[in-house]
């Protein structure tokens, strides 16, 4: 064991984490939004963007992630027309393409969490609601939403442990995040299982305070309903 | 559609091996798993707290660390492992293991981890009179565990099961990066030779999502046979 090296390695690793709670902050963010927009989607009537957010959850769930990237970074910027329209600037950088990639992954899980959140929504609180003569959009966003947040709490945490781990496939399209540094160091010196120890150290001290952050919310929703 | 013909002239072949490639270290990585669920699952449920504290550090460091850290470890470390191993009983030469044992035994490690977990909460959601049931009636352990507490497990397991299946199908797609030409290296090889990657990626996908597809439909066929005598 090179316990030297694994206190040269610690700054390096600590600074590539930075990338990755870079990237796993975004797309949680765009991901978030995604997920609400095809859960919706998926409640409405509308048979065309029912079946539509279904197919799209359905593709994103069943294909892995190293797929999705490499059709980003790699296949998109094949398409010609694609290369001289404003979108270009965005998909030629190996970042937003991943941030792009992770936000539409972690979308079509976050509309499969907020979708049996809505679900399983009892019926009586938005009749109700509407008994009381409180507009749609209220009962929406007062009565809805914070039940579904409850709801989906335990399950949003999972996802954001996943999407973690999931940044490291940034490192396949060149980017240096955690995983990315971590191999250039096992690559170069050989010993992979210091590196790992370090590196995997660091994810496991972001999944736990990840995991904690979530018991906190959940307490703090967790009023009876 | 050339570009998929069968023979020298497409990729229609290659991609084919290559398919089979991700079924079979798949199917190998999950038997792994059993494996590692089958001596971890006990650790776990043990009231001795050192076992436990095992199988515990087992199933949290495996979820917690990216599948890609996982396989790197493997790819980079476990020639040197097993050179190391090798030299305590005298024997010096370089030994190169085969991309497909280290793939598989990468996932199967990865996978066995959520298969524990499933299985000890299939164990734990047993109805505990099942257990002193059995015991009152004099069966032996072995017994017990077979013709009582397994089947049981099996069918409360067997849905959430599906579930590590399809993370383990997945997840095979990152050993592309130990060279194995599964689905994801050979649409990596053929898209750098014929300069198409978007075809090829899109191809891939829907290979996987052809996987999915179907051992998902045989899946649910065996959970209908394992909820049998609710």
């Amino acid at each position: 064991m090179d316990i030297e090296l694994m206190i040269n390695s610690f700054p390096k690793l600590l600074i590539a984490t930075i990338t990755t709670l870079k990237l796993l902050s975004l797309s949680l963010f765009f991901g978030l939004f995604i997920g609400l927009l095809f859960a919706i989607m998926r409640l409405s009537n509308n048979i065309f963007l029912n079946k539509f957010s279904y197919c799209y959850s359905y593709v994103f769930r069943g294909t892995p992630l190293l797929v999705q990237i490499f059709i980003i970074y790699f296949g998109l910027g094949q398409i010609e027309y694609l290369r001289s329209t404003i979108f270009w600037i965005i998909l030629r950088e190996p970042y937003w393409c991943a941030i792009i990639a992770f936000s539409l992954n972690t979308g079509a899980y976050t509309s499969e969490i907020l979708r049996s959140a809505f679900q399983t929504i009892k019926p009586g609180f938005i009749e109700a609601g509407k008994s009381l003569g409180i507009p749609k959009k209220i009962i929406f966003y007062k009565i809805q939403i914070p039940i579904a947040i409850k709801q989906s709490l335990p399950a949003y945490g999972n996802e954001i442990i996943l999407m973690l781990k999931g940044t490291s496939l940034a490192s396949t399209v060149t980017l240096m995040d955690l995983t990315g540094v971590a191999k250039y160091i096992i690559s170069t010196t050989f010993s992979p299982i210091e590196v790992f120890i370090v590196a995997g150290g660091i994810y496991l001290f972001m999944t736990f305070i990840v995991h904690n952050l979530i018991k906190l919310l959940e307490k703090k929703f967790g009023y009876q309903i | 559609m050339e570009l998929l013909a069968f023979g020298d002239t497409g990729w229609g072949d290659e991609l084919f091996y290559a398919t089979l490639m991700t079924v079979a270290v798949s199917v190998t990585a999950m038997f792994i798993g059993f494996i590692f669920a089958l001596i971890f699952t006990p650790l776990k449920l043990s009231k001795n707290k050192f076992l436990n504290l095992i199988g515990n550090f087992y199933t949290t460091v495996i979820r917690g660390v990216p599948e890609l850290l996982v396989i790197y470890l493997f790819f980079f470390g476990g020639s040197g492992a097993i050179m190391y191993v090798a030299s305590i009983f005298g024997y010096n030469e370089y030994i190169e293991i085969n991309a497909f044992i280290t793939g598989s035994f990468s996932i199967g490690i990865i996978s066995g981890a959520y298969s524990t977990e499933v299985f000890r909460g299939a164990i734990q959601s047993i109805d505990k009179g099942q257990f002193e049931a059995s015991k009152v009636l004099g069966l032996k352990k072995k017994i017990q565990f077979f013709k009582v507490i397994m089947p049981q497990m099996l069918r409360l397991a067997v849905p959430n099961l599906s579930n590590v299946w399809q993370i383990t199908l997945k997840d095979t797609s990152l050993i592309s990066v130990t060279g194995l030409v599964e689905i994801m290296r050979q649409s990596y090889i053929a898209a750098g030779s014929t300069r198409d990657p978007l075809f090829f990626y899109s191809f891939a996908a829907i290979l996987y999502l052809l996987l999915t597809f179907f051992s998902m439909k045989l899946i649910n066929k065996l959970e209908i046979k394992y909820s049998r005598g609710f």
